[in-house]
Parts: structure tokens; sequence; C-alpha cells
């Protein structure tokens, strides 16, 4: 029994050993900006999600590097969600309120978003899903404290179809077409097959809805209905592991790959570096930007952050998709914060209220991003009461076997298909919470 | 000596027969329950009820309904969290459809369909016993993952397939805050622990226990396997589709079947196993252990590291939580097979001698 008794020992001593250490830091800083990191680096989604957190992480030592926020510095703390709901919950618990209160959420998951959806009213904190999350919390009105920055899957969809037409050669053309879309069965995965079904409605086109099992190994028999029906064309909606499998499936099926288009997370290095020559062909719509290794705050992340060894990833994974999708939603959460400085006070520390409002009339033109380094990557965002995702700006890019190249010039997402299934969605969300939505005298405030 | 039931007589039927006959555990439950219904709602912070104590106290009562067909009828089931999503689908659907339906009616009603639909998935019980019934309870799992993604009238026609409820409340009670979460929370638990306490103890417990230890010998005696077995299914189902509807309604507010995956079968398995089995107190230590240890080592890894300055990665933290956590689980199965409750009562047992061990 004496192993038992220390056995006993030990985990008593860890319990309150641990409740003593992790409260002090509560305290020790006021004066900085928090921002809580909602991350991935385990579990089947980590190839994908620890890029992301990497840029994401180095973005915030940027912005300290380069003086922080109008002289803010930014703190923040990693929490591993693992991509599972109940995790991202805790995670969201854990560091709402710590270090002075949470800026900004960014679960980088929509099962975790809808979770959150729920809970950030009442915290008061907003929560940006850059190119995820919930379509319809695009309505500002009634979602309050959702920012869908920069896209949602239904303007991924409405471009992906966009970009059909006109490879076929106008809308006209796709009707007879069959469309198929393979997709991660999770809300993630779900959410454009409201827009596509619509669009072929409109176009007469036939779209066909293959889902896969989490985590996405398994897809012969979804590969097999491919071969049966012979779609058109092939809509990857996938994530991690789903998406490198599906383009082997491909490559074993013998499915042209330049038939096959993924959505913004179904396109980076990742999901096809280990396919490399069977994934040639594959094109995937871009959140603005692809890969970019030569962009100028890229150059500014090398100089500042890693060689002065404060990097968070791999050097010679800096500028790779994912890493620039992390890297563009910290930017945007910053620039949030630093919108809210010039209404609230310039070097103070943000509250998450104040924040909303920074997001809400976030607008960086040309000419700033380009200042910040983003030129050639981004295009302007502007936000406001009605409009919390900001620009719908998307490009196509094409994998040659050994690097990402853009493929198309930019489309922006067709506003007369989705602004009115935005406001019937978000209606009937509203509805269902009993929520007023705002009016446009409340949104000045 | 502090804890000796010397002297305390008994002079009836009922004194002898009564949940807690010593003194001391009577007074020491009655303390427990205030403190959890008084004290914990002052001292505590938000944190703490929100990630910990309310998923605690869920998952204990899960742990309780998976307690009552593993540890008290011996049939292993692997569909738990199948009958967790039931429970939630059917009281959301019922939340939703029936306008004015009591809130407390929706969640039982969640029950009441997942032990229907335990007791459709529990029949193979009569045929089939041991590793071969835990597979067939898996197609439970997998049936109910099928239903709730493919069906959409489940989920009210939701685009994304994920469902959400808000604006709770029971006769004007608003269960908003963490505060009043933990106590709807506490209260249904207390409600049926007390319940499955009781019912084990009474004749059907005991026929429960009967087909466990050995089911043709009980069936000779004159106990109906059917009826005992399917009973137990049905009442396991009812505590463990109640904690699903609680599960969704309250902790998460939007869920996914994703919440409760086969993931969510097995952790409540293991909350059994390790707790101990047929024992009501095992399925609150078993919730403890699973729920509260990784979030612990996951808080507390980092600061350890930190100690002797060493900054351990995220992705190093979770791996290494899920070693210990798995080292852990592996030493309590070596030392004490029969779980921590057994740990608890020779604990019990020591005491009473204390302080003139033997």
């Amino acid at each position: 029994m004496k192993l038992g008794k220390l056995a006993l020992t030990v985990s008593a001593t860890a319990v309150v050993l641990s409740s003593l250490l992790t409260a002090p830091p509560a305290l020790a800083q006021v004066k900085e900006q928090f921002f809580p990191v909602l991350v991935y680096r385990t579990g089947a989604y980590a190839a994908n999600g620890s890029q992301w957190a990497n840029g994401y992480v180095d973005y915030l030592k940027l912005v300290n590097a380069r003086g922080g926020i109008n002289g803010v510095k930014i703190s923040f703390e990693e929490c591993e969600t693992a991509y599972a709901t109940d995790r991202g919950v805790e995670c969201y618990e854990r560091l709402k309120g710590k270090n002075g209160g949470a800026t900004v959420f960014q679960p980088l998951s929509t099962g975790v978003t809808f979770a959150l959806t729920e809970k950030a009213p009442a915290d008061k904190i907003p929560l940006i899903t850059a190119g995820y999350g919930r379509s319809e919390s695009q309505n500002g009105a009634v979602f309050t404290w959702n920012f869908p920055l920069l896209g949602t899957y239904w303007v991924g969809a409405e471009v992906a179809i966009q970009h059909i037409a006109k490879k076929e050669g106008g809308v006209a053309k796709l009707k007879g077409k069959k469309i198929a879309l393979v997709y991660h069965d999770s809300p993630y995965g779900k959410e454009p097959i409201p827009v596509l079904q619509e669009l072929g409605k409109t176009y007469g086109f036939e779209v066909q809805l293959l889902p896969v099992a989490h985590p996405g190994v398994e897809q012969k028999a979804t590969w097999l209905q491919i071969r049966q029906q012979k779609p058109d064309y092939v809509l990857l909606w996938g994530w991690g592991v789903m998406n490198s499998t599906a383009l082997r499936e491909a490559q074993a099926t013998g499915y042209p790959r330049d038939k096959m288009m993924g959505i913004w997370w179904a396109g980076a290095e990742p999901d096809v570096k280990d396919v490399a020559e069977g994934a040639k062909g594959y094109s995937a719509l871009t959140l603005q930007h692809g890969a970019e290794p030569n962009s100028k705050v890229v150059k500014d992340m090398l100089d500042l952050v890693y060689a002065k060894g404060q990097g968070t990833g791999p050097k010679n994974e800096v500028g790779q998709v994912l890493y620039m999708r992390g890297l563009l939603s910290a930017m945007l959460g910053v620039e949030g914060v630093r919108k809210a400085q010039e209404r609230y006070g310039k070097g103070k520390v943000m509250s998450g209220e104040q924040v909303r409002w920074g997001l809400e009339n976030l607008n960086l033109d040309q000419k700033t991003l380009d200042g910040m380094g983003f030129a050639g990557v981004m295009r302007p965002v502007q936000t406001s009461c009605l409009d919390h995702m900001g620009s719908s700006w998307v490009r196509v890019h094409t994998w040659n076997g050994s690097k990402w190249e853009f493929s198309s010039d930019w489309y922006q997402a067709d506003e007369k298909v989705l602004r009115p299934m935005v406001m019937l969605a978000s209606g009937k969300y509203a509805e269902e919470k009993k929520l007023k939505p705002r009016t446009p005298d409340e949104c000045k405030l | 000596m502090l804890y000796r039931e010397n002297g305390q007589f008994k002079t009836s039927y009922a004194a002898d027969q009564q949940i807690f006959p010593i003194a001391q555990d009577r007074w020491a439950i009655l303390g427990l329950l205030v403190v959890a219904f008084i004290g914990v709602p002052l001292l505590v912070d938000e944190y703490l009820f929100r990630a910990i104590l309310i998923p605690f106290l869920i998952l204990s009562l899960a742990a309780l309904g998976v307690n009552i067909l593993v540890g008290f009828c011996g049939q292993i089931t692997l569909g738990a969290g199948a009958f967790m999503a039931v429970g939630a689908y059917a009281a959301y659907n019922f939340h939703i459809r029936i306008a004015g339906l009591p809130l407390l009616f929706s969640l039982l009603m969640g029950g009441v369909t997942a032990a229907v639909v335990g007791i459709f998935f529990g029949i193979p019980s009569l045929r089939v016993r041991g590793l071969y019934l835990a597979v067939a309870t898996l197609a439970a799992q997998f049936f109910t993952d099928w239903v709730f993604l493919r069906v959409p009238w489940f989920t009210d026609n939701a685009s994304s397939g994920s469902v959400s409820v808000s604006n709770l409340q029971i006769m004007g009670w608003q269960i908003d805050t963490p505060v009043n979460k933990y106590l709807f929370c506490l209260a249904f638990l207390t409600v049926f622990a007390l319940l499955a306490k009781n019912m084990t103890r009474c004749a059907v417990g005991r026929q429960w226990m009967a087909i466990r230890d050995m089911d043709v010998a009980a069936e000779v005696i004159g106990i109906r396997p059917l009826f005992a077995k399917l009973s137990a299914f049905a009442v396991s189902s009812f505590f463990v589709g109640t904690a699903g509807a609680l599960w969704g309604f309250i902790h998460l507010a939007s869920w996914e079947p994703a919440a409760f995956s086969v993931d969510r079968s097995f952790q409540l398995l293991f909350m059994v196993i390790i707790g101990g089995l047929g024992t009501i107190m095992g399925s609150f230590f078993g919730a403890a252990f699973i729920v509260i240890l990784p979030i612990a080592l996951n808080q507390f890894l980092p600061a350890f590291g930190g100690l002797f300055g060493i900054r351990i990665s995220t992705a190093g933290v979770s791996h290494a939580e899920l070693i210990v956590f798995g080292g852990l689980i592996i030493f309590f199965l070596i030392k004490e097979p029969h779980g921590i409750a057994r740990l608890w009562s020779t604990g019990k047992e020591k005491l009473r001698l204390w302080p003139f061990p033997h």
C-alpha cells in the first residue's frame, strides 16, 4: 500500500500546487491587452491547426516587437481544444476572465463557434470567425458579438459556383450539370448546403451530397459513388487529414483533379504536399490570401521575430497558407482593438465591449493594409452594424505539384443571392432566441 | 474513535434498513448536501462552475445510469453516448415543438424517450452477453450518430445540423447564471442518486444483482431475465438520457451529434470501472476522476514546468496530460481493481479501528 499512499500524496499535492500556481499570474499584468488563443496542436486536425496557431501567435509577437497597439503590449495564452467542442468551451471559460479579461475569441472550429455564440453575449466578448462559423452571423443586427470577417461558407459556395460557371462559359451552361459536395459531416461541412441547393434550383444543376464522417480517413465508399455517378465537378469541404485522403482517393479512382475544388480550409500545404504530383491541377478557393512568402509582413516577421529566435513554429512554414490565415485572423483582432482605441482612448487597454465596437466599425483601406505589409495579400475590409463580414473577396489558387499559384481573378460574392438568405436565417435565429434585432439607432451607440 | 457505531442501537426495522445506518454517515451526507447547496454557490467562481462543477454533476448522473446497467446488472454497454444523444434530442424536440411545455417535463421526457430506445437496444441482451453485448450496444451508438446527422426532422431542419436552446426557466426561475445552472443540476442529481440508491436496495435491484452474479441461477430461483434485464436497460437509459438532456440544455446550450460520440460512451464506461462497479459512490468518484483530472493536469503541468524554468508547449502539455492520465488509470486498475469506491470503503473500515489499527 506504500506506493498507493505515495500516489495519493503526489496527486493531492499536485492539486493543491496547481491551484496555488495558476492563481498569481492573473494579478500580475494589468496594462496588457490579453488575447486568449484557442488552438489545436494535437488530435486529428493538428497538422492544419498548428500552422494557423503559429501564425496567430507570431503576429501577436510581431505587434509587440513593433511596439504594441499604440503602446499597449499584448499578452496571450494558448489553450488546447483538440477541435472538441466541450474542451473548447472549457478553454473559453478558463481564459475569458484572465489577465484583465479576454479581448476577442477565435475558436477556429465551427462547432465551438456555435457553442460560444450562445455564451459570448452574456460575457460581452466578441467572437471573430474569419472564414468559418455561422454564415448568417454576418447580420450584426442579430448576431451582435459574432464577426465572420472576410468571408463565410455561403460566400465560398457562391463563389465556387461562379468560378465553375466561368470555366464552363456562363451560368447557362450549368444547366443539367452534376456537382458533388464531399463534406466533413459536422456543422462546418453542412454550412454550404443551403446555398448550393438554392443556386442549383436557380441555374438547374444537380447537387449531390456526399458526407464523410470525422476524421475523414474512410472515404472509399464516397469515391465509389463518385466513380459511379461521375459528377462534373467535386467540391471538397474538408479539414485536416480528410483533404489529403480525398485527393489520394481521387487519384485512385482516376477522378480528374482539375475538376475538384476545395474551400479555403482545403487549400493549404498540409493538404496537398504528401500527394504532391497526385494533387496537381487541384484548385481551392482562397480567403483573399494564398501562400505569401514574399509579402512584406512575412519579411517583417522573419526580421523582427524569427531573427531573434522568438518564432513559434518552424521557419520554413512562415508564409504558408494556413500560417497566413492565422496571421490575418490575429491582425483583424488587433485592428479591432486599434479602432476601439481611437474612440475610447489611445494607449489604453480595451474591454471586450469596446473591441466589439472597434470590430463593427473596422475600416481597413488599401493604404492602411499596404502600410502594415499586406500589399497584395488582402483587399480592403469595411464592416458595419448590418454587415459583420466586411468583404467577400475570393481568389482561386491551384496546386502545380510543388506550390500554390493563383489561377483566377478576384471574385466577389453575389449579395443579391446571399443577403436574403442571411436575413432569413438570422431572422429565424432571432425569433427562436426571442432576440430583438438592433435598430439603426441602436447601432450608432 | 470518531467514526464508530458503538452505542447506536436500532430499535426498529426502519432504523436498521435506512440508507445510512451509521449516524456519522448521515450527518456527513447532510453536511455535504448543505455545503453543496449553500456553501458552494457562495464561495466558488464562475470558471469552476461552468468548466468543472456542472460537467461533473451531469456526467455523474450519466455514470450513475451506466453503473446501474454495467455495475448492478452486469450488462456491458458501449451505447451510453447514444442514449445521452437520444435524451438530448428528444428533450429538444419536446421543447421546441410543443409550445409552453414546462422545461422539467421536456427534460424528463428526454429521459423517458431514451428509456424506450434503451429497452429496444436492450433486447439483444436476452440472447448475448459479455463482450458480444457490448458490440451489440455499440450499434446503438452508430445508429443514433447516423440518425441525428442524417434525419433533418430531429434537428428541426437546422442547415448546419447544430441545435441550440435558450431562455430556459422553470416557473419564472431563469436558469441562465452559472449558479442557477449548478443548483438545477445538483437538484436533479440529488433526487436521481436517492432514487438509484433505493432502487438498488429494493426487489428490482436485487434481481439485477442476481442476474449479474449468475443469470442461470437467478432464473432457477424465479427471477425473470426478460424483466430484470430490460428494466435495467430502461432505468439506466432513463438516467443517461436525462443526463444527456441536461448536457445539451444546461451545459452546452448548443450542440451537434459529435457531443455524444463513441468517445463519450467509452468515457462513461471508464468512469464506472475506475469509480467502482456496483456502487453508487463509485459513479461520483469516477466522474470526478475523468472530468477534473485532465483539466487539472492541463493547468498544472505548465505551472509545474515553470517552477523549473521549463516552458512546455501547448501540444506538449496535451500529450503529457494523456500520458499521465492513462498511467493513472492503469495504476488504479492494478492497485485497486474494484475502483476508487473500494478505496473509500477500505478507508472507512480503517477509520473505525483508528487510532488502534491491528
